[in-house]
């Protein structure tokens, strides 16, 4: 099946059987590697994107319904401030460990900024708990989503 | 009660043990086919004709990059940025502005403490920090002669400082890039100085990740992200039993799937060899496979629990045996007995294994990959292709975690890969077989389950008589390395923690009963320690309150003698408020662990909310010798209490009617973001002998929080994991 679909704002172009997931078409067919595999049946938030502003798992997301729609993975996160002031607060406060799992907790907390410019710790746990991270960096994830917040609130003003 | 010396039976390290499997197993291994150090080194790169290349750590471009070959694999615990800290503490270079690369299968990376190319037992740091710190000296010392050369000084009248040499008295500097021809044809001294502890500028002081940046932005490269031209894709169906063998088989279905190049037989089952993941995974499940079960067609979880259960009631192999426990018991005021319970358990590393094979024309072959020993995988698939090592190259990748599931002395996925490779050899084509989340947790090399029944006898407040028996399936037996690592029946991965206890306990008895299984097994990050701490830490905080004493004491009385221990143990308690009584309804748990020459106590406070268990914070103090980079030694703490928190509350493998029943995160459960706890990670200043990190946080977990969750709700967790057994 023939699906035209863009991807960090390019436009693409694949035939893959409908019900390939998004991840595997990201990750083998357009090689944007950044979006992990971790579960395959959207348990673990490792290959979150946004189809279209929303953050959805797509290794349980069939290509056929990215027809026409607008994808931003990790490569391309830094094209607008919130997905810059994320990146950077990962950055800043050494999230990472082995690194698997942050890209899509990346995502996951982008989405999160975009709904709520300050959520409070309750509101990261709940909008933050399907990514999981096996290396156990969640105290570092707060405070980066925390400082990404106030960056964003800062540079706002 | 001071300090008598503990007294295993056997005093063989692992250290010593793996250092003699190695050298006595008549394995070829790495150690067996050394190469120049240039040659591990050249096949990095082609432009490396000019690069300055002082020895197998380090490179220096004539553009000025500074490139580190990192002999320890990066999985998550900052070994990359610490063995860059190292080499620039002495190269006089910015560690932010080098790039690590992981090195190939060389001896020259063999691991320092053992002899062999593998990254475990939480010995990166303190086995190879010198050696860096040489390899940077020694770079220093032929930029800083070059320099000298180039401008007819001394070298006395040279100084390198930052990425530069710069004549002490002039205002002349040359960058290492500029330096870097003319410092490869300068002698290579034979002896460096290398700085004082109190004059180091780098190591020990904050320093930023040298991999955050690429793994955030997801441009890093791990294993399953490792792409070649043509590549194809391929996943094995698998015996759901272990022992099991292939009885009738039909592919025809997934020989017709579109995408799918090849259905081939190898030793551990079917592989599906396609173009790509979804092809190979969508036909793997037209594979009808029909398996006679064989030994593991029985396995049962409550039928083993019952073994175990039976085997503690009967002596074992003696571990260690100090006065007479069994008289000591018999004869005092109070007796104290409890057992403990731990399942098997997965790595489960974020990211699923992978293994890249590209066969060459001479018989060898390219395997790019995400190992931590591949010092085992290197000469094992030489072996299989039957060339010699030279001919097999390794490139290895940054790993989604490891824990120990990547660094298997028998090689178990990379030699997998390799026969679905021959297997499928006729198409001519690079094939990369790939694990997903299910292959992973019913794949085999968990943690051992165990078994502890321990008895205590006290008088006049003190523990006199400590018995205690283990029962659990052997790391090292039914491989070839059981001769040299089981001695006398024991083998020292499944006693360690209890069997060097230093507790000066005067009757002190530790048996073993090893299980045979057919359960593949290996070590689960702290190995043995997961297992012994939980046991001995709980027992201990039972014992406690069996003499109406507090906890934090009863192990400072036991510890005296031993201030580094003491000192971690205090540390904790003082920053927990040890002393003031915590929130009402909140339960308080202590503990304090040896493990891989590091020394850690943990403070949990925990609750019981709607019969589950809820962990708050986690007061963590460390102790580990000289800190290369303080923050990681925190995040390395932070980790492994979540890490150890997943075990304790969720997690498990078990068995029934001989097939596991997890099979993803939904029924594999992992600590998530609303169950993680605030952790706190207090650093002890040391000068004392540097140990290890990465294991050393884990083991006190489990045990501070079960001993919390009975503080909370007065029942006692003796198997975990916990679940709903506060329900
Ligand atoms: S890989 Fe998609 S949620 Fe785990
Ligand atoms: S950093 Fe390793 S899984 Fe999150």
């Amino acid at each position: 099946m023939k699906i035209d679909f863009t991807v960090n704002g390019k436009p693409h172009t694949v035939d893959v059987a409908p019900d390939t997931p998004l991840l595997w078409v990201l990750r083998e067919h357009l090689e944007l590697t950044g979006t992990k595999f971790g579960c395959g049946r959207a348990l673990c938030g490792a290959c979150t994107v946004h189809v279209d502003g929303q953050a959805v798992r797509s290794c349980a997301y069939p290509i056929e319904y990215a027809q026409a729609s607008q994808v931003q993975t990790i490569e391309g996160l830094e094209s607008d401030r919130i997905g810059e002031a994320v990146v950077n607060a990962w950055i800043d406060l050494d999230v990472v460990q082995c690194g698997w799992c942050q890209p899509g907790q990346c995502m996951s907390a982008a989405a999160l900024l975009k709904a709520n410019q300050s959520p409070d710790r309750e509101a990261v746990d709940a909008s933050m708990s399907g990514n999981l991270c096996r290396c156990g960096t969640y105290s570092r994830i707060r405070q980066a989503v925390d400082l990404a917040a106030k960056n964003l609130r800062e540079g706002a003003e | 009660m001071s300090g008598a010396k503990p007294q295993p039976a056997s005093k063989i390290s692992r250290r010593e043990m793996l250092e003699s499997l190695i050298g006595g197993s008549g394995l070829v291994l790495a150690l067996a086919y050394g190469r120049p150090l240039r040659a591990a080194v050249v096949k990095q790169s082609e432009s490396l004709a000019t690069d300055f290349v002082p020895n197998a750590f380090l490179r220096i471009s004539p553009a000025g990059e500074v490139t580190v070959i990192a002999k320890h694999d990066e999985m998550g615990q900052g070994i990359h940025t610490g063995l860059a800290i190292a080499i620039c503490e002495e190269l006089e270079q910015d560690p932010r502005q080098v790039t690590v690369i992981p090195a190939p299968a060389d001896p020259a990376y063999g691991n320092s403490a053992y002899q062999v190319q593998v990254t475990g037992g939480s010995t990166s740091s303190w086995s190879s920090l010198e050696q860096m710190q040489q390899a940077g000296a020694v770079a220093r010392e032929m930029l800083v002669a070059a320099a000298a050369a180039r401008w007819g000084v001394d070298t006395s009248a040279c100084e390198a400082r930052d990425g530069a040499v710069h004549e002490k008295s002039g205002s002349r500097q040359l960058s290492y890039g500029e330096l870097a021809v003319d410092a490869s044809r300068q002698p290579v001294p034979e002896d460096v100085v290398l700085r004082e502890r109190k004059d180091f500028r780098r190591i020990g002081k904050p320093t930023p990740r040298v991999d955050s940046a690429d793994k955030v932005r997801g441009i890093a490269k791990f294993s399953l992200d490792q792409r070649v031209p043509d590549m194809l894709t391929a996943m094995v169906v698998r015996c759901p039993f272990f022992g099991g063998t292939l009885k009738r088989y039909d592919v025809s279905r997934a020989e017709a799937f579109p995408g799918v190049k090849a259905v081939v037989r190898v030793p551990t089952g079917i592989a599906v060899v396609a173009e790509g993941y979804w092809p190979a995974f969508r036909a793997r499940e037209l594979v009808e496979a029909e398996w006679d079960a064989g030994a593991g067609g029985s396995l049962d979880t409550g039928e083993l629990r019952k073994l175990y259960h039976e085997k503690a009631k009967q002596p074992g192999m003696v571990a260690r045996n100090d006065g007479d426990a069994i008289q000591a018991l018999s004869n005092a005021e109070l007796t104290v007995e409890a057992t403990y319970e731990l399942p098997f358990q997965a790595h489960a590393p974020m990211e699923p294994l992978s293994c890249m094979v590209i066969l060459k024309e001479d018989g060898g072959a390219k395997i790019i990959t995400g190992s931590q020993m591949l010092g085992a995988d290197h000469p094992a698939v030489a072996a299989r292709l039957g060339v010699d090592p030279s001919r097999v190259e390794f490139q290895n990748s940054l790993l989604g975690g490891g824990f120990g599931r990547r660094a298997n002395p028998q090689s178990d996925f990379t030699i997998e890969a390799v026969e679905v490779a021959l297997a499928a050899k006729s198409l001519g084509r690079p094939i990369k077989t790939v694990w997903n989340r299910e292959d992973d947790l019913h794949g085999g090399w968990y943690r051992p389950m165990y078994l502890n029944a321990i008895k205590a006898g006290i008088d006049n407040g003190k523990i006199v008589a400590w018995h205690h028996r283990v029962v659990g399936q052997s790391i090292a037996k039914g491989t070839p390395f059981e001769p040299l690592m089981v001695q006398d029946g024991v083998d020292q991965l499944s006693v360690e923690g209890v069997a060097d206890m230093p507790h000066g306990i005067p009757n002190l008895t530790v048996e073993l009963h090893t299980i045979s299984l057919p359960v593949p097994v290996l070590w689960w990050r702290s190995v043995g320690h997961s297992h012994t701490a939980f046991a001995k830490e709980s027992f201990l905080d039972e014992c406690a309150h069996a003499m109406g004493k507090d906890p934090y004491q009863v192990r400072r009385e036991l510890l005296q003698g031993h201030p580094r221990l003491l000192r971690v143990l205090d540390l904790a308690a003082d920053k927990a408020g040890w002393s003031k009584a915590p929130a009402p309804g909140v339960g308080r748990g202590i503990s304090v662990h040896e493990s891989f020459k590091g020394f850690a106590a943990h403070v949990v406070e925990a609750s019981v909310e709607n019969g589950r268990p809820r962990v708050h914070r986690v007061v963590v103090a460390i102790d580990c010798g000289l800190v290369v980079n303080p923050d990681q030694v925190v995040s390395q703490m932070e980790g492994a209490a979540n890490f150890a928190l997943s075990a304790t509350l969720g997690s498990k493998i078990s068995f029934s009617q001989g097939r596991v029943e997890q099979s993803n995160f939904h029924d594999f459960s992992i600590v998530r973001m609303n169950e993680a706890p605030d952790i706190e990670v207090h650093i002890v200043a040391s000068d004392d002998e540097m140990g290890g990190i990465g294991e050393v946080g884990v083991p006190g977990v489990a045990s501070a929080t079960c001993s919390a969750l009975f503080e909370a709700s007065g029942r006692r967790i003796r198997r975990l994991p916990v679940e709903d057994q506060l329900a």
